[in-house]
């Protein structure tokens, strides 16, 4: 019995948290707009037959049709993409840099990766307005430098976005893979040199393959969010800028359309839920790896 | 006798595989070797022994090129080795830890430093075939390393190491994380391997029964120096300081002071008032000199009665009695209060001992059984 409960809180949790809030997006999606609160009809009001007769997939139908939401999503997938790769790019030698730092530094330099996230993350993409506008302080550097003559536009341009993501997500990537090359052990890449290799090679050979778990794990993190993202490319990004985050939110607040932005939202829903169930299956796959 | 023993230390004509002159190596402010000269022969099992931080692993990681050293020169083959890489060097080394590379297979691993080489594939195929012949793994060539146990672990890193057949195997600990029976066993392995590839080995280790089995010599290391180069025997039979007889096997020590009464015989005075010990020594001492008689338990013989015909007896107590199985050791209380060890084989069963805690009994060694040593 007690251990029946100890099951039930967890998937109890997951029920009142996850599931229900799913099914009622999802049968907002089925549903049709209307001036009323809440903005869409059927409700439960109108007598479960009618409820369910008033259902349809409408909304799905409008999306496929207009290309708007095709772009939307596939522009989302590649900023995502390309602004993981990105991070990786960046978060792979800090992360390596960090593991083969003196022991005694690396408590401080894991704080700093971490400390941005006691300021709000509002705030520091605010920030990089700040940073990134023409009169803004790189432009002033750039300019007083002599390397620029006129200022550059960043802000609300995609590179804008992608700086914004790749900061922002830096400590997703920088953490697992650090966790990783933590582990390493060092006389691997002794032994891969003693055997033969030189320097990059060990690194390629051994270094790399052993760090994929983590490299894996800091994709999906940065991959995930970055898909969804809504506030920065709506602070930095541009009227180029088609993010399906942003969509979203203007579906929601500026149409008021609920059901189509919920339609916008189990759509992105399921194109999460691949990385989502590949990431899982890494994990569990280094779990066994490590027993 | 064997007519052609292994001995090129004691032919001044054969020339080192590896030489070591002069060798200082510093960490920071810490003299991890101090001022080191050494030379290896070639087909060598040589052992490097001693305690945790005396530098042995100092050692064999500048011969694989891990650490460069502070000040002299290495020399491999009459080259001087400290501008070759690691990677370049036709040395290879078997790590502590084994260091097989988890991602990669059996055959990848034994493979690696041959793919590195660029063997073709033919070639490398055979070269990994008789590799895992040789260690007796080629069931497990599918296998990855976590899939294995650690005897078969252990003989893959040796395999992995051979492959691309060294000049100079280095062995840093090689059997440190096996249980007892499965390190005897290998041992025998190793020595096997070795004599089969005529390869030199240096082996690094604490354990010095492990250095006494398989190697051809011994260097007993002490904070960065080495106190004696020896064959097993001679390390044992013939220490040439305190601490090499203290750190290889038990040994009794007792102070005394010497007199010469003949050639090379010498009269001990270890207590006022009981009669001197006799010992046979060749090296010189002074009249008076102070000394000690490095004596082994084994070399101790003990009975009830005082014997007629030894020249030094010495009457004692029993205070313990370590039973080994194989061997018994008496700890004797002498005149004195110190105390000597003295071993004797169990020949009977256990329930017809002949002495007993308490039993005041006679020791007695030959003057050729103890070595004198000055300090």
């Amino acid at each position: 019995m007690q251990r029946f409960i100890l099951i039930a809180v967890p998937y109890a949790w997951l029920l009142a948290l996850f599931l229900v809030p799913f099914v009622i997006v999802f049968k907002i999606s089925l549903s049709d707009i209307a001036l009323a609160i809440p903005p869409y009809t059927p409700t439960l009001k109108d007598g479960f037959a009618a409820f369910v007769a008033g259902l349809d997939f409408e909304n799905f139908a409008f999306l496929a049709s207009d290309d708007l939401y095709w772009k939307a999503y596939l522009s989302s997938l590649q900023i995502a993409i390309l602004s993981t790769f990105m991070t990786l790019c960046v978060g792979y030698p800090i992360a390596y840099a960090m593991a083969r730092a003196p022991e005694e530094w690396r408590p401080t330099l894991m704080m700093l990766v971490i400390l941005p996230f006691w300021t709000s993350f509002l705030i520091r993409v605010y920030a990089w307005i700040g940073i990134l506008s023409s009169e803004g302080f790189l432009n002033q550097f750039l300019l007083w430098t002599g390397i620029i003559n006129d200022p550059l536009t960043i802000l609300n341009t995609n590179a804008a976005v992608y700086i914004g993501i790749v900061y922002t997500y830096l400590p997703f990537m920088i953490l697992p893979i650090y966790a990783a090359l933590d582990r390493l052990d060092g006389s691997l890449i002794e032994a891969a040199e003693d055997l033969g290799c030189s320097r990059l090679q060990a690194f390629w050979l051994v270094t790399i393959p052993l760090s994929r778990n983590g490299i894996i794990a800091g994709c999906f993190l940065v991959f995930i969010p970055a898909l969804g993202e809504f506030v920065i490319p709506s602070l930095l990004g541009g009227s180029e800028t088609l993010m399906i985050g942003k969509v979203l939110w203007e579906e929601f607040f500026n149409n008021r359309d609920w059901p189509v932005a919920s339609a916008v939202a189990v759509i992105l829903l399921l194109i999460l839920i691949v990385p989502i169930v590949l990431f899982q299956r890494n994990q569990q796959r280094q779990a066994e790896e490590e027993t | 006798m064997n007519q052609s023993v292994f001995a090129p230390w004691d032919d001044p004509t054969q020339k080192p595989l590896i030489r070591f002159k002069n060798v200082t190596k510093r960490f920071g402010d810490f003299t991890a070797i101090d001022d080191l000269s050494l030379d290896i022969f070639e087909q060598e099992f040589f052992a490097l022994l001693g305690p945790s931080g005396c530098g042995k692993t100092t050692m064999m990681r500048m011969l694989a090129g891990f650490e460069t050293p502070t000040s002299g020169v290495i020399e491999l083959a009459e080259q001087d080795i400290a501008p070759i890489p690691p990677n370049k060097r036709a040395v290879n080394m078997m790590f502590q830890s084994y260091a097989l590379f988890p991602h990669l297979s059996v055959y990848e691993n034994i493979a690696f430093g041959l793919r590195r080489d660029n063997m073709p594939k033919a070639d490398l195929d055979a070269r990994v075939a008789e590799m895992l012949k040789l260690t007796r793994l080629e069931k497990f060539a599918g296998r990855k390393p976590h899939q294995i146990s650690g005897g078969q672990r252990q003989r893959v890193a040796l395999a992995r190491s051979l492959a691309k057949a060294p000049k100079l195997l280095l062995l840093d600990e090689p059997l440190g994380a096996l249980d007892a029976k499965l390190r005897q066993a290998t041992q025998f392995e190793l020595m096997d391997i070795q004599e089969k590839t005529g390869t030199t080995f240096v082996i690094v280790t604490h354990d010095q029964e492990e250095a006494m089995t398989v190697a051809s010599r011994v260097a007993v290391m002490d904070e960065g120096r080495i106190m004696q180069v020896e064959t097993p025997e001679r390390i044992y039979e013939a220490p040439n300081s305190l601490y090499v007889a203290d750190f290889i096997g038990e040994v009794n020590i007792i102070p005394c002071t010497l007199r010469q009464t003949g050639e090379d015989r010498f009269a001990l005075d270890w207590l006022e008032g009981q009669a001197p010990f006799t010992a046979i020594s060749n090296r010189s001492f002074s009249d008076g000199q102070a000394g000690h008689l490095a004596l082994r338990p084994e070399k101790v013989s003990i009975s009830a009665e005082r014997p007629a015909d030894a020249q030094n007896t010495v009457q004692g107590k029993i205070l313990d009695i370590a039973y080994l199985g194989n061997l018994s050791t008496y700890h004797v209380e002498i005149p004195g209060g110190r105390i000597i060890k003295a071993q004797t084989a169990n020949t009977r069963r256990i329930s017809r001992r002949s002495y007993t805690w308490e039993d005041t009994v006679w020791l007695s060694w030959t003057p050729t059984a103890g070595v004198l040593l000055e300090q």
